[in-house]
């Protein structure tokens, strides 16, 4: 399978990048590790008229930390994170990176490409909102924030406009003791997730301080399971609070009946897995504090 | 058509290409080194594999224009002249193979696991190859071969013994 014909641009300085995108808009598509896009083009699903690789801008990989935030160049690959030392209580970005896709993948794809591409069966942008991200986004007109949980607006869509580039993702660096895990279903490894499931939770003493949960594969973005979080805020992390976090994210999932699964059995297994996870969370930051 | 300069196996190759043509197509056709394998040609199988900068990645998933001023390694350039690569010495003694269609993504992956972690534990050696698809072996003898090439490679990097050390 070869892609349709286009013109291909790789410039070496993020100004270049947003010239391009402002002078071609939508016929434009930006690339960066190329490991769903190119698949895209292969199969004629996208055809656009100039690619704008931008493997070459410096500055847009790698981790940094600065004023109580970790900034994660958006071309910052999946095998990085899966390699690096993530300040403590930010753990998920460790543990998320190896269930994406495969090995050979994750040596290409990017944090940020995958969530510019924007399938609801992606993980990053379920670990995003969990973690209360901020993605930063560039134009030839500026920089503007928007929360992860904003950014998304429908499958394979979001608030992204046609001149803008993701060019980092902001996780702000929680203050106390806090854990979070990413509990991923697939029908075999590499596969993208039946259902997935990011929990983060931040304690503030016995009680929870701030709770991000948010789901894969299971509507029509990665979605934000808010009433399960604010139920968490303010109380311990007991059996009854974290059944309860569960049914309310079980119900807030709207999965659809496809190959991997039906409706009913992946809501379900969205409660499953949001017990499991807050179990598991409350067992490490037990371990921490004693 | 845009010019690119990529180091295969150690020889540097200068050629124009189209922007659509991926990296597989370009190792296969313009270079005929046709030991990198076109599997499934939609990044599900690995049988493309190629080393980039030393890290594998699928060929058929990458643009060749993205490979300029980069290093790849192909199957092809494993073996030091008749000297075999102790991961092909491994699949040879081990029988890591039957049709050999996955093999030189197998190998090649394999390899760039020894150079990070040279004592893989069998759980380490199989996330390794998880993104490389075998239809026949059942991957026990892929294992077993990767954990011979570790053995070849500790025996020959140990110091000579002269009593005493190691």
């Amino acid at each position: 399978m070869f892609p349709g014909a286009f013109d291909y641009r790789a410039p070496t300085s993020l100004d270049e990048v947003l010239e391009l995108l402002g002078e071609h808009g939508e016929a434009a598509k930006v690339l960066a590790g190329g490991q769903s896009l190119i698949p895209l083009l292969k199969l004629r699903l996208a055809s656009p008229a100039l690619l704008v690789d931008i493997g070459r801008v410096p500055g847009l990989q790698g981790m940094t930390r600065a004023d109580g935030t970790l900034v994660v160049g958006a071309r910052t690959r999946h095998v990085d994170l899966e390699r690096a030392s993530p300040p403590a209580g930010l753990e998920i970005l460790r543990r998320a990176a190896p269930q994406i896709s495969d090995p050979l993948v994750r040596n290409l794809g990017t944090i940020g490409g995958s969530l510019c591409h924007a399938d609801p069966a992606g993980d990053w942008g379920s670990v995003a909102i969990a973690l209360g991200a901020e993605l930063v986004l560039h134009s030839s007109r500026g920089e503007r924030r928007v929360e992860a949980r904003e950014f998304f607006q429908g499958p394979f869509t979001t608030i992204l406009g046609a001149d803008e580039l993701l060019t980092e993702l902001r996780f702000p660096v929680p203050s106390g003791p806090a854990a979070g895990t990413y509990l991923k279903l697939e029908r075999k490894v590499g596969d993208f997730a039946t259902v997935g499931v990011a929990v983060q939770v931040e304690m503030d003493g016995s009680r929870v301080g701030r709770a991000g949960i948010g789901l894969t594969a299971v509507a029509p973005t990665n979605l934000p399971a808010r009433a399960a979080e604010t139920a968490l805020v303010g109380r311990e992390l007991d059996d009854a609070a974290i059944a309860e976090a569960a049914r309310l994210a079980a119900e807030a999932a709207d999965p659809r009946d496809d190959i991997r699964g039906s409706a009913a059995y992946k809501r379900d297994v969205v409660r499953v897995f949001v017990q499991r996870g807050l179990r598991a969370l409350r067992q490490q930051l037990g371990e921490v504090r004693s | 058509m845009s010019e690119i300069t990529v180091r295969v196996n150690g020889r540097e190759h200068c050629q124009e290409v189209e922007p659509r043509v991926l990296l597989v197509d370009f190792i296969r056709t313009r270079l005929r080194l046709t030991g990198t394998h076109v599997g499934c040609d939609t990044s599900s199988c690995g049988a493309c594999t190629v080393l980039l900068d030393g890290a594998p990645v699928k060929s058929c998933t990458l643009l060749a224009v993205q490979a300029d001023g980069r290093e790849i390694t192909t199957v092809e350039g494993l073996a030091r002249g008749s000297e075999l690569h102790p991961v092909q010495v491994g699949f040879h003694e081990e029988h890591g193979l039957q049709c050999g269609f996955c093999t030189p993504g197998m190998m090649l992956v394999a390899a760039e696991l020894l150079e990070r972690n040279p004592d893989p534990t069998e759980e380490e050696i199989r996330w390794a190859i998880s993104g490389n698809l075998c239809r026949c072996t059942g991957y026990v003898n892929i294992v077993k071969a990767v954990q011979h090439a570790a053995r070849l490679r500790r025996e020959a990097a140990r110091p000579v013994a002269t009593g005493g050390v190691g």
